[in-house]
């Protein structure tokens, strides 16, 4: 079962470059896991404290998976999860 | 070096102005690779904030897909400080992720000039850089 991981260009130290890579789990929590295997150091760029930090976005396919269960949110063969560090920041 | 055409630097500025005294917030787009910004992206502040800024996590992916789909990047991504100079905040340095892209901060705190600067921030280093006005 493979899911497409698209890895933003910070992260891609972990991947060698990689702008894509494929992992396999029913949950993001088990895709992550998945990933690290792999790609040592992910996991703790994604999670922490049990949940995904609040700075990075997960989006499943179309949608931010904050709106869909966080790291519970279930995948299925051919989803495409895309990960995005939230732009922010100022003055405070 | 930042180099940028006058117009968009004005656009950035007019953003600014416009939703001063919250924080404004954008990205100009470019072709990947190329250093050089080209398309004015104007995007939502989430937080609506005087203090704090972050892009609409939804906006935030639409746009990021149709830059991949164009082949391009984020070359600039900017936004202002409405009560204070326009150079990176501890915040603005610890949410910094784009390491190929120029940070541009505007300062709207004095009524009549803008404060217009740019930054690198890699790995928690700011380095300002000259900012180029080029013409038409």
């Amino acid at each position: 079962m493979a899911i497409e991981v698209r890895i933003p260009t910070i992260l891609r130290t972990y991947t060698d470059g990689a702008k894509q890579v494929e992992g396999a789990g029913s949950t993001l929590a088990e895709l992550i896991e998945d990933i690290d295997a792999k790609h040592s150091g992910l996991r703790d760029r994604l999670v922490a404290d049990g949940g995904l930090r609040r700075f990075v976005n997960v989006y499943l396919n179309d949608e931010d998976v904050r709106f869909l269960g966080g790291l519970e949110t279930p995948l299925k063969d051919g989803d495409t999860v895309t990960v995005l560090p939230a732009v922010a920041g100022g003055a405070a | 070096m930042l180099s940028i055409r006058r117009e968009l630097h004005d656009k950035i500025v007019a953003h600014a102005r416009a939703d001063h005294p919250d924080e404004a917030c954008g990205v100009i787009a470019g072709p990947a690779g190329s250093d050089r910004p080209g398309r004015f992206i104007p995007m939502m502040n989430a937080e609506r904030s005087p203090t704090f800024y972050r892009f609409d996590s939804m906006e935030q992916f639409q746009v990021w897909k149709e830059m991949d789909d164009r082949d391009e990047e984020p070359v600039v991504i900017y936004h202002s400080h409405t009560a204070t100079e326009a150079y990176p905040s501890r915040t603005d340095i610890s949410y910094a992720s784009e390491p190929n892209a120029h940070y541009v901060l505007v300062s709207t705190r004095a009524p009549d000039t803008t404060d217009f600067r740019s930054f690198r921030i890699v790995d928690d280093v700011v380095t300002e850089e000259p900012v180029e006005l080029a013409g038409a």
